[in-house]
């Protein structure tokens, strides 16, 4: 009699757990984006901010995100996947492949404000020469290190997750080692490529504390790799503390999450598409 | 071919080696100054004054990530098992992305979150509660806002790395003990649960990692005190927030060197409780 | 269909790879441009760029500046970073950019720069607007943020304990207010929250009900309600003549007396026509 009972409780008690962590969600979102939606307005997203963000727009924020993006993604994504390919297709089972996954998680476990220091010390004050000090340069090269063992995991499980039969096929058909990799194996396992990609995108359109190190910060528009640049997500952070705006921080956190909402919807369109072709 | 990729799949460990480098020669000298047990047990930080003793940062920082682990473990653990075997594919359906999501907020938006909506509820709870004491810690800015704000962002880490470990417990464990007359929470609780264990662990690990190694939001919610915390309601500064608050007006010298002096402990600490999770749950932890 | 997303892919990175290396090469053009025009002195076609780098305070001021000053001249570019008063300080003696922003006075040890006060900025001491109090000495003040008076009913105030905000050690404000309210003998009190911007600080005494804190007077809002202090109201006015005491200078730093484009931008932020921008937010100094 007892066991039941506590079978009925116990699972009132799961069923709320679950409701509670959906709910949280809700709440947060709800909660950021009405606060900020009635901000957004066409002049909101193409304007320049004035005095200090309390007034304007947010256009530099978002051509800085997107510019930040892109470099950041173009450096981090060719290492990332040649280390996937290196983990799984070279390395047979040597010392290295467990010193390099090691390195991997010990690197997605530093903290972002550590991540900042050395960005700081390296990038910024030591490589100013080459980076321009605080710049794009320098918050990418940082950011590409952050984001590389998410890059990594993923493209190393697709990679994984290519057939073997294909690989046997080509290399039956007389194709060499690397013509399998890069006309079979990569091809194939593009969709989880791109899904880690797109998760290290929304790890640097998320961050802040490292960047605000390395990144500058400037409203300006960055006019090249070398000038420095805000995210949308240190304009929060710099309108809500450092002038005080809460109304702006609002709207530029309700464009901050609407973009993640679209990339989380655009990782499930690409994995689902990805389940299809593989289950075929 | 090969070669080259591996200098590439090399840039991830020696870039561990190099941030500990780096960090660490920045910040050494101040241990040789004030020397390494002044620096960590030291009980004032007063940079102007030449005082750099971070104990109250470390107690910030394990009290606001204890606080988190109370409040996110519980919750998250029984989600997990919720996910794993009791929701209805429905609802596991709507609730797996919904975690993707909680774990795909950036920080600062929690932070926004917690400064506007926790902290003025933990206010008033307070002053309704206990009064208008002689404590002059009643602004809300808090362990407790900043424990409330951590476990939302842990709890994702702690849910995926539970349940996949509760997955992984094979089918015929539970089947058996199912087939017994044992009730499906019994199962759970005497077989899966024990069964599932390191993975568990591994994962509440993980988790505390990423409290402590938190900092935006810690930042916006806790009050970033300097001295040490009376009770829950009382602001605190954690390692990170130290880093992050005077990062920027830290005139060249000891004191940007304490800052990074800061960033050593705090990798160290990291480093280590991960090391301590990869070494729990075996090979293949998927840290997310 | 996969072959194709691959190709799509391709030639997105490329596009984008060409895209930023020719805005890179524009960007070192107008730099080398820029330096021969400097050192041939060519007034009218003036191009070049401005690396500013310093104080977060200062950094809001030189973007407006900088904003006004671009639009002057189309093909003159400024960069405006952050990092800190200290940073500033550090770049501009080792020449790292060309301008240094600060804002505090600098110390001794940090004197090897040539220094321009190019903006005044005062100091309020705020509380809540629903705090009946509206004027302090600097004694009582002082007694506040030291830790000595801990409920508002010793000064005159309801029965309700004090919750000091403060700014974080080593900024200008934090520094200015402490030398001039504090002086040497007394230190904040440990059990003052700290936030480190003074639009947090702004944020946290608006909304907590038994709050003091202080802020830049530019930053002064009707969240929250300015002290007098012994009877002298936070005014730019006060500031300027002096009567008003607490006030901190913006400083903009060059390694070397500063020649060219530099010199140029610099004159424009002491002209009428800069210290109009200015004097939106904080006090001119011409």
């Amino acid at each position: 009699m007892k066991s039941k009972t506590t079978e009925k409780f116990m699972k009132v008690i799961l069923w709320i757990s679950g409701i509670i962590t959906l709910l949280i969600l809700v709440t947060i979102l709800m909660y950021i984006i009405s606060r900020g939606l009635s901000k957004i307005s066409i002049g909101f997203l193409t304007q320049l901010p004035r005095r200090m963000g309390m007034e304007g727009g947010i256009y530099p924020a978002i051509v800085g995100t997107f510019y930040f993006v892109i470099v950041t993604i173009l450096m981090a994504a060719p290492v990332g996947i040649a280390t996937a390919v290196y983990l799984t297709e070279y390395s047979g089972q040597n010392i290295w492949v467990k010193v390099i996954r090691f390195g991997n998680d010990m690197l997605s476990a530093v903290p972002s404000i550590v991540f900042g220091l050395f960005g700081f010390a390296l990038f910024v004050v030591k490589l100013k020469p080459i980076t321009g000090g605080w710049s794009i340069l320098s918050g990418a090269l940082t950011g590409m290190l952050m984001i590389l063992p998410t890059i990594i995991r993923s493209s190393e499980e697709a990679i994984k997750a290519v057939p073997q039969e294909y690989k046997e096929a080509s290399l039956a058909l007389g194709a060499s080692n690397e013509q399998t990799i890069t006309s079979i194996i990569i091809p194939t396992a593009m969709p989880g490529i791109i899904t880690g990609v797109i998760l290290g995108i929304g790890r640097v359109i998320g961050e802040t504390a490292a960047f605000l190190l390395t990144l500058g910060g400037s409203v300006l528009i960055p006019s090249s790799i070398f000038s420095p640049a805000r995210t949308l997500a240190m304009h929060i952070y710099l309108t809500a503390m450092e002038v005080g705006a809460l109304d702006m921080a609002f709207g530029t956190a309700s464009v901050l999450i609407i973009t993640i909402l679209i990339l989380n919807l655009v990782t499930h369109m690409v994995l689902n598409r990805y389940s299809r072709v593989s289950s075929r | 071919m090969r070669k080259i990729l591996f200098l590439f799949a090399a840039l991830s460990i020696s870039a561990v080696i190099m941030i500990g480098i780096f960090v660490f020669i920045e910040g050494y000298p101040i241990f040789i100054k004030v020397g390494l047990l002044n620096f960590i047990f030291g009980q004032k930080w007063s940079p102007s004054e030449g005082l750099y003793g971070i104990l109250p940062m470390i107690i910030g920082t394990f009290s606001t990530t204890l606080g988190a682990l109370i409040l996110s473990v519980p919750l998250s653990v029984f989600t997990a098992i919720f996910l794993v075997d009791y929701a209805p594919k429905k609802v596991e359906r709507l609730i797996n992305p919904a975690i993707e999501l909680l774990a795909g907020i950036p920080s600062v938006i929690y932070g926004l979150f917690g400064m506007t909506m926790i902290v003025p509820i933990i206010r008033e709870f307070q002053k309704s509660y206990f009064g208008n004491g002689t404590s002059q810690m009643q602004s809300g800015y808090s362990i407790l806002a900043a424990a409330i704000i951590l476990s939302i962002m842990i709890s994702p880490t702690i849910i995926s790395v539970t349940r996949d470990a509760l997955k992984s417990v094979e089918h015929e464990l539970k089947a058996g003990s199912l087939a017994l007359g044992a009730t499906k929470w019994q199962t759970t609780w005497h077989i899966v649960l024990p069964t599932a264990k390191s993975g568990i662990i591994a994962g509440i690990v993980l988790g505390m990692g990423r409290a402590i190694g938190e900092t935006m939001a810690v930042i916006m919610v806790a009050g970033n005190t300097v001295g040490f915390p009376e009770s829950i309601f009382s602001p605190v500064r954690s390692l990170t927030g130290n880093i992050a608050i005077e990062m920027a007006y830290a005139a060249a010298g000891d004191h940007t060197q304490a800052l990074f002096g800061t960033g050593i402990v705090l990798f160290i600490l990291i480093m280590f409780i991960n090391g301590f999770a990869l070494r729990i749950f075996g090979k293949g932890v998927k840290a997310k | 269909m996969l072959r194709q997303h691959v190709k799509l892919i391709l030639i997105m990175v490329l596009t984008f790879t060409i895209l930023m290396l020719t805005v890179g090469c524009g960007n070192s053009n107008t730099k080398s441009q820029g330096q021969d025009n400097n050192s041939l002195g060519q007034e009218p076609e003036l191009s070049g760029s401005i690396q500013i780098a310093g104080s977060t305070s200062v950094q809001p001021l030189s973007e407006e500046l900088a904003m006004d000053f671009m639009s002057k001249y189309s093909n003159v570019k400024i960069n405006v970073a952050g990092g800190g008063s200290g940073a500033g300080i550090k770049a501009a003696q080792d020449g790292t950019c060309d301008i240094g922003g600060s804002s505090r006075e600098l110390k001794p040890e940090e004197k090897s720069v040539k220094e321009i006060v190019i903006a005044k900025d005062g100091i309020a001491v705020v509380v809540n607007p629903a705090n009946p109090i509206s004027d302090l000495t600097i004694k009582q003040i002082k007694s506040v943020f030291s830790g000595d008076v801990t409920n508002w009913k010793n000064l005159g105030g309801s029965d309700a304990p004090i919750t000091v905000v403060i700014r974080e050690d080593g900024s200008g404000t934090r520094g200015a207010f402490e030398e001039i309210v504090l002086g040497k003998d007394s230190k904040f009190t440990n059990k003052a929250i700290i936030q480190n911007s003074t639009g947090a600080v702004r944020t946290t005494v608006a909304s907590t009900p038994d709050a003091i804190g202080f802020i830049s007077l530019g930053a002064l809002n009707d969240e929250v309600k300015a002290l007098q202090v012994g009877g002298i109201e936070a005014s730019k006015e006060n500031v300027l003549n002096n009567s008003y005491k607490v006030a901190r200078p913006f400083i903009y730093m060059t390694k070397e007396e500063p020649t060219g484009l530099i010199k140029l931008f610099i004159d424009f932020v002491l002209s009428a026509e800069g210290q109009k921008i200015v004097e939106r937010d904080f006090i001119p100094v011409r």
